[in-house]
């Protein structure tokens, strides 16, 4: 037999801003998947009155958009969504299925994983096609400062989450085309056994962080909250933001939302400071698109020192204040 | 009465956990192991949903040997009984297997549950998984990152914050819910209720044979994701050390790298100076 063409999907999950910026970057990088592959790149989107979605998502590469539209689906449910995506699963058999790791994706990747039997590899910073054709999903590892190969070798489809950042989305192009799968709501469909009965949306974080040209991130290695509110004025005389390891966040030297890594935060900006920060990769994992970075540690084998443009090795605040007096002095003169 | 399990797993001490924020210390006095913050949580939550509506609970771990300790911890913070799945067998096993195993042990031991409480996730993987897959397994509606949590008759009623949007869900009893690490602060575990729950003997040590489970479909061997590799990331960074008195640094850096970091900071340094 003939088989179809071969398909990588992305969950389309838009009901806010950064669910669909994720979405996008996940065409993104299923574009490249796809040409190895040979595959079609497509999306699902389940809801009502979802225009709006599928036009973006073709417009940044989708090829093709698996539509289900019902007034019924109108609620963002985990439940009702998870039971379609394994029904056009098994109907369409995909290779790769990419969900973007939002509170919402979290939820749903790894039901419908564990539906259709296959493997899910979470929070992935990388994703590549092997020569086998096998997607190799990279993770960080272990807590700390390894990153693991990850491929699901019998199983079908292949399933990764990855947070939003990791990778770019096209620029859109409202030239594209793509072909419209219009699936009709299975009438079988089973009510969904969470009701809803309060749904408020809250402002999201500000996104200073994210768009700052100069961030200066600072880690346990400041030595203190006094010490840490140091950077917060070394990043007002460069215009910039002050980004935090986890510790310090734990520490509450830091408010929450200025935590930098995996978990919350992916910053780009020009010129990245880092005083007194081990490097661990679910830090890292958060800074990889940094362009120039100046690290300040006391021990010159941290692994972020091996990352840094200029590594200097001496004691974080000692810098610090030395910047601000120096800049100080600029400003002056 | 409420029939509940909390699923506990016990984590390395990765090294900022935990953190005494008052001292600014490491704790190293706690041992190498510990329980999982999250499941901590949930456990707290399981407590305090006893103390409201009277309830069971059975705390669950699938682990080596030594993760029993959590299950000590468990019982002294108020878990009536504990399950203990441990086999070499089991070891290496993905969040699709792990979930497996669980599910096939509460079918055995406690099958009548009517609420499941989970962490949101382990600080050693943060896959976040385990919880929904094991409500999927035993086909039972699932609410992630709880907030807040109440059980009422036969229903509960979470809230929680899921991508920005601030939910109030309501789900039938029996169910499943992951608790997050902002809610459900545990309560403090006197030394002496340790001490007696090392004396205890309410943990059941169960093996994959007394779950009749085929060892081939568990653990690594049953895992669908395979690991091919673990490394160090490499970073390609020209990496020009600078060494010596923090302000002759500082005038280095500005001499050497005036151009590369100038181009930005200058800028500022002007809206700053106009400013
Ligand atoms: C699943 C998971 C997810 C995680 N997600 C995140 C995340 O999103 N973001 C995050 O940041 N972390 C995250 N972490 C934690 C992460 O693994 C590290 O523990 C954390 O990033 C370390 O923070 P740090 O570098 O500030 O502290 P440390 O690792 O303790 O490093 C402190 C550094 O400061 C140096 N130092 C000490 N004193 C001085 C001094 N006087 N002057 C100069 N240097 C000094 C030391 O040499 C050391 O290198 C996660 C962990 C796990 C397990
Ligand atoms: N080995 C295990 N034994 C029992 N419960 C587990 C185990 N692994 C994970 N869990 C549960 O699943 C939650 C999420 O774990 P994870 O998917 O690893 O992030 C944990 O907080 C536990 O409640």
């Amino acid at each position: 037999m003939v088989t179809a063409k071969s398909e990588i999907w992305v969950f389309g999950d838009y009901r806010n801003y950064f669910q669909n910026r994720v979405t996008l970057q996940l065409i993104s990088r299923a574009t490249d998947l796809a040409r190895p592959l040979n595959a079609t790149v497509c999306t699902t989107v389940f809801g009502c009155n979802t225009d709006e979605w599928v036009g973006e998502y073709i417009a940044h590469g989708a090829q093709k958009v698996y539509l289900v539209e019902d007034e019924s689906l109108k609620n963002y449910s985990s439940d009702r969504y998870v039971t379609l995506m394994e029904r056009l699963a098994r109907q369409y058999r995909p290779e790769i299925i990419l969900v973007g790791a939002t509170s919402f994706g979290r939820e749903f990747a790894p039901r419908v994983a564990k539906r259709l039997g296959t493997g899910l590899t979470a929070d992935c910073v990388g994703l590549d096609v092997d020569d086998d054709g096998l997607l190799v999903q990279t993770a960080p590892a272990f807590g700390g400062n390894l990153l693991t190969k990850i491929v699901t070798p019998h199983k079908r489809p292949q399933m990764a989450t990855v947070r939003p950042g990791v990778f770019r989305e096209i620029p859109h192009n409202y030239e594209a085309t793509g072909e419209i799968v219009r699936v009709p709501l299975p009438k079988d469909l089973p009510a969904d056994r969470i009701r809803i009965t309060g749904y408020e949306h809250r402002p999201p974080l500000t996104q200073k962080l994210e768009d700052a040209a100069v961030v200066v991130c600072g880690g346990r290695g400041m030595g203190g909250k006094a010490k840490f509110k140091n950077l917060f004025e070394l990043a007002r005389l460069l215009g910039g933001e002050v980004g935090a390891t986890r510790p310090v966040v734990y520490a509450q030297w830091a408010d929450e939302d200025t935590l930098v890594g995996q978990a919350d935060r992916h910053i780009r900006p020009k010129v990245l400071f880092s005083f007194g920060i081990s490097g661990a990769i679910q830090h890292t994992a958060g800074i990889i698109d940094a362009g120039f970075i100046i690290a300040v540690n006391k021990n010159p084998n941290a692994p972020m020192m091996k990352m840094a443009d200029v590594a200097i090795v001496a004691d974080a605040n000692q810098v610090c204040l030395a910047l601000i007096k120096e800049l100080r002095k600029r400003l002056r003169g | 009465m409420v029939k509940m399990i909390v699923c506990m797993k016990q984590v390395p001490m990765a090294s900022e956990l935990p953190w005494d924020a008052k001292t600014g210390t490491l704790r190293r006095d706690l041992s190498d192991g510990m329980m999982n913050p999250a499941c901590k949580n949930a456990l707290e939550a399981a407590l305090t949903i006893k103390q409201h509506c009277g309830g069971h609970i059975t705390a669950v771990t699938m682990g080596p040997p030594m993760a029993e300790e959590i299950l000590r911890e468990a019982i002294a913070m108020g878990a009536d009984r504990c399950l203990m799945l441990s086999d070499r067998a089991m070891a290496g096993a993905d969040t699709n297997v792990t979930s497996f195993t669980l599910a096939r042990a509460v079918e055995i031991f406690c099958a009548d549950f009517d609420l499941i409480l989970a962490g949101c996730h382990t600080t050693d993987s943060e896959t976040a998984q385990v919880g929904p897959q094991l409500a999927e397994e035993l086909g039972v509606p699932v609410v992630t990152y709880a907030d807040e949590l109440e059980v009422k008759g036969r229903s509960v009623r979470i809230r929680r914050v899921s991508d920005n949007f601030l939910e109030t869900l309501e789900a039938e009893l029996p169910c499943l819910v992951t608790v997050n690490t902002h809610a459900f602060k545990p309560r403090y575990v006197a030394l002496s209720g340790l001490q007696d729950a090392f004396g205890e003997t309410n943990i059941l040590t169960v093996s994959a044979s007394d779950l009749g489970l085929d060892p081939e479909t568990i653990g690594i061997k049953g895992s669908p994701t395979k690991i091919l590799d673990v490394y160090a990331p490499r970073a390609e960074k020209q990496n020009i050390v600078l060494k010596g008195a923090p302000k002759r640094i500082v005038e280095n850096l500005f001499e050497r790298f005036d151009t590369m970091i100038g181009g930005i900071i200058r800028k500022d340094i002007e809206r700053e100076g106009r400013g």
